[in-house]
């Protein structure tokens, strides 16, 4: 780890407020509700920035309008902002959303993380190493690494 | 005298420093105790211990005199001669310069200083000495924390006690007392510190005394607190909290005038503070300070203040937007803390100021600019939102200056009514000069909203200022120039605000018009009217427009509802500050029209606004309601007979509604109300005057809506009346029904009762019987529902009758009365015992021995189970399969009655429940010859049976709406439920074991489900162990029927309280297998959310259990779960990643991707 913070002074946003459940009452037992974008988005907000106190949400890393779904074609695709350009946190933050949403959605999903064109300097070694396969199961044998994946992700299952 | 010996050793046990707190505690109560009974004199005590207070080991020497101070804080209430008091206080005085052994001097002097009068008390010389001492020997900021306090203590007593002594000392007192307490820090010390320099300033309030020297030095020492401010608020010291502390330097700063040179430009710098609590501190002790100070002082600071405050609301305000959104939505701005105490500030000044404050605010450039660039934003929509803020922060003030005083009000109204009138296109000077705006006269344009807002904030502080009680005498407000200002343009004022209301456009963009508009009228409606300020005949006109508005502007909810508001207010208004003249106006404007809208069917109105409208003006009085109700009453019987007469068929779902709105507003409001029970009453016996009337009913059998929506209105009006009322009413009933059809045809069967087979089937021919009588029955039934226990029916006997052979017809009513009768029938009859007089055995037995069971001596199960061997009902094997379905439901209610009191006959009921359960095997024996017709459908019917049977279990369990509750008086024993449950469970279950036909193990399930799902918690948690298999095989059994998803979800429901809670967890560990197993199917189960939600979230319970029972089906679970991921509803997705990282983290941390 750097013995400095890569960016020592966030900007902290607010948060948006949570869906509520709906009042039980004339709810179609029957109606399939799909997933949608605010569904990720929950699943997601929570994860805690590898150097800071705050969720990804107060740091802006990610938005609700940077996750594309499609529920019938089974697919995510979700473009997260790191907060510098040379973050190298980048990566340790597309593992995390990665495996958090393998967590979370059905198996048939297919999930794309990005780096959101434009905002990183090295933005396609991070995609590349983001959605390849091999190296996303390669980086979970790591224990120092899956720890750090876990402590990130501790909040958001609360 | 006691021995010397004795306690001695007591003395040496307090003094050794190696003894505990206790003991030494003890050792202390021990000596007080001889010295209390006089078994030990002063004197002696203090010679024996001379050793220990004199010696020159400090550490004893110090114990000593703390144990003697001790016994003296014990003696206080005890008399002591002058002589010993002079000659302690003397030694302790003396001590005050030992410092190594000072706690004990101090603690000495204050309990000697405390002592009441009449008990001896110190002399002046004594407390003079005492204060030298104090003054020359104690460094206070040099001792420890419990030490410091001590010696304030003992300053606050000697100010507190003995000022005519302490005063003569003068400059070295106060020299003293700010070296004591210069640079404290602990808030408890900080605390007394604050409460002496109050005290000290009282002692000294000449400004040429001493203290006037030495103000600026005291204020040196004191000013540096501000503002308290705690830096660690979860610190250890929670019994001092901020407020106390602040409150404290707030009395001190404002405890003398002396302090004004030093504390006000403290303040008022501390204003621009950028910290928000430095301001709410500032201007708090601000008002404070004014309030203290008197005016002479302030005067000089006046324009600091007010440009002070001018900055805090005005030119920087900080307000938001309140979320809510209400009425007032578009200027709704609530203030921050820091505006509220600076108006608080405002208005502590203008009154204190006698005037010469106010004209600084008038005289104000920024304000007068502001105001005559009102008419720069004539359209709301085109206002800012920091000239809105502003509007606000003008109105605040301005309306802090109006309700403040009545001078103030005039000068406001001389420097800005004429303004805004001219805004607003009126002229303040004669009425008559108005007199060209017409009544339907409509603004040019668009009106200056500015104008408006202020005009309507006026208006409200106006009446603020004459609603406060605090102005005695009353003064005369008649005469004052802004009543005289406002009773020249009260009318076309309200012209103004009624073209608001009248406008076409669309509501969207006028909601803020309408807002002010209407909100104006109302406040211009609620000025008394002896002010003279509103005309009677604008009061009139501006109800007429309300009214209009509530009958016409229907469609137009916002404006609909700020009407129906302000209608509401002005009536309460009315009913708070009476007046005559106002109220005959408001009687015969608004509420006659409410009484003529309810009693019309005019149906232009939707019949349920009408009642909201009629309800909430009712509601602001006694008297409005008892007219209102009057309307009521006139339009349910009107209509009534409308539906009984004609049959008219429009008619029947206003009167629904009407008979509704009667049960759940009216009769509750005068419930709560304490109103008079005439109400309910009357209502009650007119209903029955109509039924009585009505000789025929032009009704289809299916207008049941109309009818339960009748009982339901008798059962809340019976319930709410005492007994006497009660009696009344069934006797009124009983005597409809005596001369209906009913009696007649009740004759024809009672003529047969013993020759059950004919009269049976003479019942089951006659099922239908007219309306008329289905009505009557089933009100009737609703009376005796409501009934109080106290209540003496009449007749009994014969209703007890009338309710069996109804019953049988399956009117369920019947049955529910029934059971509300043994609920609440008294154990025996006192007094005369008349014939037709019912108690509660007589009604019992003859429920039992009526012709639709039989009492059954013997084993009732043929196949010889001989532990339920006992006197038990039977139904009657030779009455028809549906004439038992009636009979069941009509034993369920029956049962839950008896239950509900605690009575023993119903084991006798359960037993005969349980029979038809398990009578699958009867059928044989059954008379089927007999009833040819039946054949076909027997086994279906058969079926129904038992399930009512089953069924009855949840009537018997389960609380009722409609009867048997605490509404309708009833008897309830505490903890019956769990009591039924003990007893019939055991029972469910061993017949569970017994048999094996499906179809009865299906219907015991569901008993058994039943049973549980109403049974408490506590109760169920003692036998999980045994119940969870029970509940795991109800549900596998009932989860192929869709109808039963409501039970699976009690059912289920109750196995999750048992998995969350520690003892459960416990009993079920050993079947954590089969749980989970059932419980992953329900998570498939596809009919109801919320059982596949309530699995999941069983299993995330499942996972605490201990690992070496769980860890074997955590592979089972996850992949059930990663089907559950990918459920149709959200809400169980959500429940799903919980339970599946619940799962997942048990064992190791990677998953199975």
């Amino acid at each position: 780890m750097n013995s400095g913070l890569i960016n020592a002074n966030p900007i902290v946003y607010g948060k948006k407020e949570r869906r509520a459940r709906t009042a039980p009452v004339d709810v179609d037992e029957y109606a399939a509700e799909p997933i949608d974008q605010l569904e990720i988005f929950d699943h997601i907000r929570d994860i805690k920035d590898p150097e800071h106190p705050y969720s990804l949400e107060e740091l802006k890393v990610i938005t609700e309008d940077a996750i594309e779904v499609d529920d019938t074609k089974s697919h995510v695709r979700v473009a997260f902002t790191p907060t510098v350009e040379h973050c190298s946190m980048a990566t340790v933050i597309g593992l995390c959303l990665r495996v958090k949403l393998m967590r979370c959605l059905p198996p048939r999903y297919k999930v794309d993380i990005s780096v959101a064109p434009g905002t990183h300097a090295t933005e396609a070694a991070v995609n590349k190493q983001l959605n390849d396969k091999e190296r996303v199961a390669a980086a979970l044998e790591n224990p120092n690494l899956v720890d750090m994946v876990d402590e990130c992700l501790a909040p958001s299952y609360e | 005298m006691a021995d010397p010996t004795q306690w001695v050793k007591h003395v040496e046990l307090y003094v050794n420093s190696s003894s505990t707190a206790a003991q030494q505690e003890a050792s202390v109560d021990a000596i007080a105790n001889l010295l209390k009974n006089d078994l030990l004199t002063l004197e002696a005590l203090v010679r024996e211990m001379e050793m220990y207070l004199t010696t020159t080991d400090s550490i004893i020497r110090s114990r000593g005199i703390l144990l003697l101070a001790e016994l003296l804080t014990q003696l206080r209430s005890k008399r002591l001669n002058d002589a010993s008091i002079e000659s302690l206080i003397g030694f302790f005085t003396e001590r005050l310069a030992d410092w190594k052994a000072l706690r004990g001097a101090i603690v000495g002097c204050l309990s000697l200083l405390r002592r009441k009068s009449h008990v001896g008390v110190v002399t002046d010389d004594k407390v003079k000495a005492v204060v030298q001492s104090y003054l020359q020997n104690l460094q206070v900021q040099s001792l420890g924390q419990h030490d410091r306090k001590l010696c304030f203590q003992l300053m606050e007593c000697l100010l507190d006690r003995y000022p005519a002594a302490v005063r003569d000392l003068g400059d070295n007192l106060i020299y003293g007392i700010c070296e004591a307490i210069d640079g404290e820090r602990d808030p408890q010390c900080l605390m007394l510190s604050f409460r002496i320099v109050e005290i000290l300033a009282g002692l000294f309030p000449g400004p040429s005394g001493p203290l006037a020297d030495f103000a600026g030095d005291l204020f040196g020492i004191l000013g540096c607190y501000f503002p308290i401010h705690f830096t660690h608020p979860k610190e250890e010291d929670v019994d001092v909290k901020r407020e106390e502390l602040s409150r404290a330097l707030m009395l001190t700063y404002a405890s003398t005038p002396l302090f004004a040179p030093f504390s006000i430009p403290l303040l008022l710098e501390k204003l621009s503070s950028s910290l928000p609590l430095t301001k709410v501190e500032s201007f708090k002790y601000l008002s404070y300070c004014t309030s203290k100070y008197g005016v002479d002082r302030m005067a000089e600071h006046f324009e600091t203040l007010w440009s002070s405050v001018k900055d805090a609301t005005y030119v920087s305000p900080q307000t938001n937007l309140s979320t809510e959104v209400g009425f007032m939505s578009e200027m709704g701005f609530q203030d921050s803390d820091i505006m509220k105490q600076a108006f608080v500030l405002l208005q502590e000044l203008v009154q204190q100021s006698n005037g010469s404050f106010i004209s600084l605010i008038l005289d104000d450039e920024d304000i007068k600019i502001f105001m005559n660039s009102l008419n720069q934003y004539e359209d709301f929509d085109n206002i800012p939102i920091d000239i809105r803020q502003r509007l606000h922060a003008v109105g605040r003030i301005i309306s802090v200056c109006v309700n403040t005083s009545i001078a103030s009000c005039n000068k406001v109204f001389e420097s800005f009514f004429p303004l805004l009138m001219t805004y607003l296109g009126l002229s303040v000077a004669e009425p008559h000069e108005n007199s060209c705006l017409a009544e339907d006269y409509n603004p040019p344009g668009r009106l200056n909203f500015g104008a408006l807002y202020l005009c309507v904030e006026v208006l409200s502080a106006c009446r603020y200022l004459v609603g406060s009680d605090e102005l005695t005498p009353i003064p005369d407000f008649a005469n004052q120039t802004w009543c005289v200002m406002l009773h020249n343009v009260s009318k076309s004022l309200a012209t103004v605000f009624v073209s608001l209301l009248r406008s076409n456009v669309a509501e969207n963009s006028q909601n803020a018009y309408i807002c002010y508009g209407v909100k104006g009228l109302q406040n211009l409606a609620m000025f008394p009217g002896s002010l003279l300020a509103v005309s009677k005949s604008t009061y009139d006109s501006i109800l007429l427009k309300l009214m209009s508005v509530v009958t016409s502007d229907i469609n137009k909810t916002f404006l609909w509802t700020l009407a129906m508001n302000a209608l509401v207010e002005i009536g309460s208004f009315l009913d708070k500050c009476p007046d005559s003249e106002r109220l005959s106006s408001y009687e015969s404007i608004v509420v006659e029209k409410i009484f003529s809208l309810i009693s019309s069917d005019d149906l232009t109105m939707p019949v349920s606004l009408k009642l909201q409208a009629a309800f909430e003006i009712g509601a602001t009085g006694i008297n409005f309601m008892l007219r209102v109700v009057e309307g009521l009453d006139e339009a349910i019987s009107a209509t009534l007979s409308a539906v009984y007469a004609h049959g008219n068929r429009k008619s029947v779902e206003p009167t629904i509604k009407l008979l509704e709105y009667y049960s759940n507003k009216v009769l509750p409001w005068f419930h709560k109300s304490g109103g008079s029970e005439e109400i309910p009453l009357n209502f009650a016996l007119s209903i029955w005057d109509k039924i009585e009337n009505n000789r025929s009913f032009n009704l289809d059998s299916l207008e049941n809506e109309l009818l339960d929506a009748t009982m339901m209105a008798m059962k809340q009006a019976v319930g709410s009346c005492s007994e006497g009322s009660q009696e009344k009413i069934i006797n009124k009933a009983l005597g409809v029904l005596l001369s209906s059809n009913c009696l007649e045809w009740m004759k024809s069967i009672s003529g047969n009762t013993q020759s059950e087979v004919e009269g049976l089937q003479q019942i089951h021919k006659l099922d239908s019987f007219a309306i008329r009588d289905e009505w009557i029955t089933s009100l009737i039934a609703s009376i005796v529902i409501a009934l109080c226990p106290q209540t003496y029916i009449q007749n009994g006997k014969f209703i007890l009758q009338f309710f069996i052979t109804t019953l049988l017809n399956g009117h369920v009513p019947s049955a529910q009365a029934l059971g509300s009768l043994v609920n609440k029938l008294p154990l025996k009859i006192t007094g005369t015992p008349l014939s037709k007089n019912l108690c509660l055995d007589e009604a019992v037995d003859m429920i039992f021995h009526s012709c639709i069971w039989t009492s059954y001596n013997g084993s009732t199960y043929e196949r010889g189970s001989s532990e339920i061997d006992l006197s038990s009902l039977r139904l009657c094997s030779l009455s028809p399969e549906s004439d038992k379905i009636h009979a069941t439901i009509g034993l369920a209610w029956i049962g839950k009655g008896l239950l509900m009191r605690g009575h023993e006959k119903v084991k006798d009921i359960t037993m005969t429940l349980l029979n038809c359960m398990i009578s699958d095997g009867d059928r044989g024996s059954l008379p089927n010859s007999k009833h040819p017709s039946l054949v076909c459908n027997d086994e279906d019917l058969h079926h129904q049976l038992m399930k009512s049977a089953a069924d009855a279990f949840h009537i018997i369990m389960s609380d009722s709406e409609s009867c048997l509750n605490k509404r309708y008086h009833a008897t309830i024993r505490p903890l019956y439920k769990q009591r039924f449950s003990n007893t019939v469970m055991p029972i469910l279950s061993t017949l569970m074991l017994k048999y094996d036909s499906p179809s009865i193990r299906s219907m015991l399930c569901r008993a058994i489900a039943y049973v549980v799902s109403d049974t408490p918690l506590t109760a169920i948690l003692s036998e999980a162990k045994k119940l969870i298999p029970l509940l795991l095989d109800c549900l596998s059994m009932m989860v192929e029927d869709i109808t039963n998803k409501e039970i699976i979800y009690s059912v289920l429901l109750v196995i999750s309280g048992i998995l969350v809670d520690k003892n459960g967890q416990d009993a079920v560990a050993e079947n954590a297998h089969s749980i989970v197993n059932q419980l992953i199917e329900l998570t498939t189960y596809p009919h109801m959310m919320v059982i596949r939600e309530t699995a999941v979230q069983c299993l995330v319970a499942v996972s605490e259990l201990p690992h070496t029972r769980i860890y074997p089906l955590r592979t089972q679970v996850l992949r059930a779960m990663l089907k559950a991921l990918d459920d149709p509803k959200w809400v169980v997705r959500q429940e799903a990643v919980r339970c599946r990282q619940a799962w997942a983290s048990i064992a190791s941390r990677s998953l199975h991707f």
